[in-house]
């Protein structure tokens, strides 16, 4: 596998998602190619990055006119 | 002790906690984190035959990360509340229609998506297209390529860090968020991204490693050592 294979199978092998076969392929490139291993490292922080950032706290007057808005569609519904 | 606030239910070898009702407070309580999330379809049941607190319970459940949903896709405050509080709305309106053959809460990112791409597609009619970009297969290939050195986001204070991934969220195409904003922070499947877009699972596939790949060049800017910060 080339550089261009690598980048070709990216979301494939960090989603565990490559066949076997062409996974030790990529594995085999990735151990002799540092430029691959930073995209490869690189996009997985990435991923995990934003995957890990904790939502903010809702604003507390954002959350008011939330259950505001509810409360009146919910008594509407009882009527 | 439980709280009064919540009545017991037995379901095969566990006991859940549904609120009673009513309880209609602008904070509900939130369940023990134990119970978090084996308990959602019964309070999605006891919500759908009329327990206020039960839906109550699952909004507060949810609130957080579907304002963080509606605000990557539409990047404006006002328009984020706006398609959270629709999408809440709406999926009470709904929610005789839901079926249980997902998670509630996939099925609340759906609606609060569409929500979000409606208000978005409202404010910048002119750039917004959800069509893929044209683009060779050579626009794949990294451009920028520098050591980020170990954890390249510690060195960022966490109000700083996640103005940085909003800056960063907002700079991509329309076609390309939604793709990575369901998929990679949202965790829906593949298969579920792409019913929720309309899409075919082969363009999903493509966006995502498009975005993938796009995002960590321009987090490159700010982790390069020695780079922009």
């Amino acid at each position: 596998m080339n550089c261009q294979g690598v980048i070709h199978e990216l979301s494939n092998f960090i989603d565990g998602e490559l066949e076997e076969v062409l996974k030790r392929d990529l594995e085999r490139h990735l151990a002799g190619c540092n430029e691959c291993r930073l995209v490869v490292d690189q996009t997985k922080k990435t991923i995990e990055i934003f995957c890990c950032c904790e939502p903010v706290e809702l604003p507390g007057e954002v959350r008011n006119r939330l259950h505001e808005a509810l409360r009146r569609k919910l008594r509407e519904a009882a009527q | 002790m439980l709280c009064a606030n919540f009545k017991t239910e037995t379901l095969g070898a566990g006991v859940i906690l549904i609120p009673r009702n009513p309880l209609s407070t602008p904070n509900p309580h939130r369940l023990p984190s134990t119970v978090a999330r084996e308990d959602e379809h019964l309070l999605v049941a006891a919500a759908k035959s009329g327990n206020v607190a039960a839906f109550e319970e699952l909004v507060g459940r949810y609130e957080r990360k579907i304002f963080r949903l509606t605000m990557n896709i539409t990047g404006n405050r006002e328009d984020a509340e706006d398609a959270m509080q629709d999408a809440f709305l709406k999926s009470y309106s709904h929610l005789k229609d839901f079926q249980g053959d997902s998670r509630f809460y996939t099925w609340l990112v759906r609606i609060a998506a569409n929500e979000a791409l409606m208000r978005l597609r409202k404010r910048r009619p002119n750039q917004f297209s959800l069509d893929e970009p044209v683009a060779g297969e050579e626009d794949l290939l990294p451009r920028e390529l520098q050591d980020w050195g170990p954890g390249p986001e510690q060195r960022f204070a966490q109000t700083e860090m996640r103005e940085i991934l909003s800056n960063v969220i907002e700079q991509l195409e329309p076609a390309y968020r939604m793709v990575f904003v369901l998929r990679d922070i949202e965790e829906l499947s593949t298969e579920e991204t792409a019913s929720a877009l309309g899409l075919s699972v082969p363009a999903v596939k493509s966006r995502l490693l498009r975005a993938r790949l796009k995002l960590r060049e321009k987090l490159n800017r700010y982790f390069q050592q020695g780079g922009a910060n």
